[in-house]
């Protein structure tokens, strides 16, 4: 083996160490978040603040959950993003294998429509959004705050992509040589073959439906309907008590912070396939 | 496809339509006005704030992200390899996952005058106390602080992967040619990276001129009307539709809003195809 020269590898080794300190600066928010959550009251106004608790203590839990209702947040959260996922996997799947294997009058003006409407960001049409759920007489409800979250135009795209390049023509003969009836063939064979695409979309459409939060606010003023982040900020706008608050927002956050962890590969790679976040 | 008819494309042509009539939640389309709703917006000093706040916003936060993450990427790629990298990609990419409202608590503690760590650390350095979270000006700052540090790890990871894609043999040639490793950055990553990078850019600007969560959850004003602190663009909308329920009103200013984007989108696409050739 032949050994490296010095200099470099010392560049190397203090390069690592400062990316290091970097990343560990990077997640102390989040850490600061949980350690003044175990704090008790009075700790919690020391200057300057200890980097751990010195006495640790739950008592913070105990109180956001007497005072809020997170878990039911926490649900509606889940329910929300889960029933906006399938929706935007089914809804993307099929429009991206229409767009891409059949021709049809209209097919390519309507697919420049997806694309436009891809870019166009939320906040742009919020309004008159809300004024065709107002008129459907869903506001203040879950069906309503869910609607805008059924179909995702970047996600027919990125279908329509994914259909061109990995399911082939000639699969799809055999497919109908076999007997296969067409129906089949678009919601039992095709998406067998995008799994992979299918998983990058619905880490995007989950992370997006969880994390929504100008729809919900503008949509709902019920609190026992809010999703967790709407919930959340609602409750720390009008406290003070940093305890408190902190606790409610680590309970916000875990959910997040554990999937992360166990699927962070996945997550990573669904990020960067479909290169958008949500 | 209805559906997406229905929840997409109507709303988006609604909200051109609305913007040239005085529209109000209980008296749609009352009175068409023209260009009128246009025309006021840009005498309404709210609305001005709102636009110089967010293009400070968006500007400041897109150049220092791009440039961290490209920084970090570029160090990631030439320095760092296997589980370390990986392990050090991780805690730069968390903060992208994690969601935005509790983060932003988190923050609003360490931004905290009183006994906020920041201001704790940075008297260490013998730097006043600096209010965070009181002074419209800070407040910018901090948000700008915290949207960086969000944004950091997404724009790392594309690019990195972008990076990753250019040949090594590239640099390689380069460097028996004897390029320094400034050289090969200059000439043989950048220009390669350009795509990416504008994908990048691009996206950062238009989440950046659509901020609105960490603005509503960071800067109340003294009487703790959330987001008021700071305006921005999406927050005006937000009070002319909803608040003060002037739909019209505020679909021209989403109007306004979509056409900062777009033209800007425009602009770099000009600007980094003139530079990559």
């Amino acid at each position: 083996m032949k050994r490296r020269p010095l200099a470099p590898r010392i560049a190397r080794g203090l390069v690592i160490l400062a990316l290091l300190a970097g990343g560990i600066a990077m997640i102390f928010p989040i850490f600061w978040l949980i350690s003044t959550s175990l704090r008790p009251a009075p700790e919690l106004l020391l200057v300057p603040p200890r980097l751990l608790p010195e006495k640790w203590t739950l008592d913070n839990y105990a109180k956001a959950f007497a005072s809020a209702p997170l878990l039911l947040w926490l649900w509606n959260s889940l329910v929300f993003a889960v029933v906006s996922t399938i929706f935007i996997i089914l809804t993307s799947t099929a429009a991206g294998y229409i767009f891409a294997k059949f021709r049809f009058p209209g097919n390519n003006a309507l697919f420049l429509l997806v694309l436009a409407t891809a870019i166009i960001p939320f906040e742009i049409y919020m309004v008159p959004l809300f004024l065709q759920v107002n008129a459907l007489k869903l506001v203040n409800t879950q069906i309503g705050l869910i609607l805008p979250f059924l179909v995702l135009s970047y996600g027919i795209f990125f279908m329509r992509q994914n259909t061109m390049t990995s399911v082939p023509d000639e699969l799809l003969d055999a497919a109908r040589i076999d007997g296969m009836s067409e129906w089949g063939i678009m919601l039992r064979f095709v998406p067998r073959l995008l799994a992979p695409a299918i998983a990058a979309l619905a880490i995007l459409a989950f992370i997006q439906a969880w994390t929504a939060f100008i729809w919900p606010l503008l949509i709902l003023s019920k609190p026992p309907l809010f999703p967790m982040e709407l919930g959340l900020s609602q409750f720390a706008n009008t406290r003070v008590d940093f305890g408190l608050t902190s606790a409610a927002a680590v309970i916000a956050m875990l959910p997040t912070l554990i999937a992360f962890i166990f699927l962070r590969r996945r997550i990573v790679e669904g990020v960067t396939l479909t290169g958008l976040k949500g | 496809m209805a559906l997406f008819i229905y929840l997409r494309v109507i709303p988006t042509g609604q909200a051109v339509v609305m913007s040239f009539f005085k529209w109000e939640l209980i008296k749609p389309a009352e009175q068409f006005v023209g260009f009128d709703n246009f025309t006021n917006l840009l005498k309404d000093d709210n609305f001005r704030l709102a636009f110089f706040n967010t293009t400070l916003f968006a500007v400041a936060t897109t150049i220092l992200s791009v440039a961290l993450a490209l920084l970090l990427a570029t160090l990631l790629a030439r320095f760092v390899s296997g589980r370390v990298g990986s392990f050090i990609e991780l805690l730069y990419f968390a903060p992208v996952l994690v969601s935005m409202v509790p983060v932003t608590l988190g923050w609003r503690e360490i931004f905290n005058f009183q006994h906020g760590i920041l201001n704790s650390g940075l008297s260490i350095f013998g730097i006043g106390r600096q209010p965070w979270l009181s002074d419209p000006n800070m407040a910018l700052v901090a948000v700008v602080i915290l949207s960086v540090w969000k944004q950091l790890g997404y724009n790392m990871i594309i690019l990195l992967v972008g990076m990753r894609a250019i040949p090594r043999i590239y640099q390689e040639a380069a460097s028996v040619d004897g390029a320094s490793a400034w050289q090969q950055f200059r000439h043989i990553t950048l220009p390669l990276l350009a795509p990416v990078t504008l994908f990048v850019i691009v996206i950062t600007t238009i989440t950046s001129y659509n901020v609105f969560t960490q603005v509503y959850v960071l800067a109340s004003d003294v009487q703790g009307a959330p987001g008021r602190l700071v305006r921005v663009l999406v927050y005006d909308i937000f009070e002319n539709g909803f608040r003060f329920f002037n739909m019209g009103y505020a679909a021209a200013e989403a109007v306004y809003l979509f056409l900062i984007v777009i033209v800007l989108t425009i602009i770099q696409f000009r600007f980094l195809k003139g530079s990559a050739t």
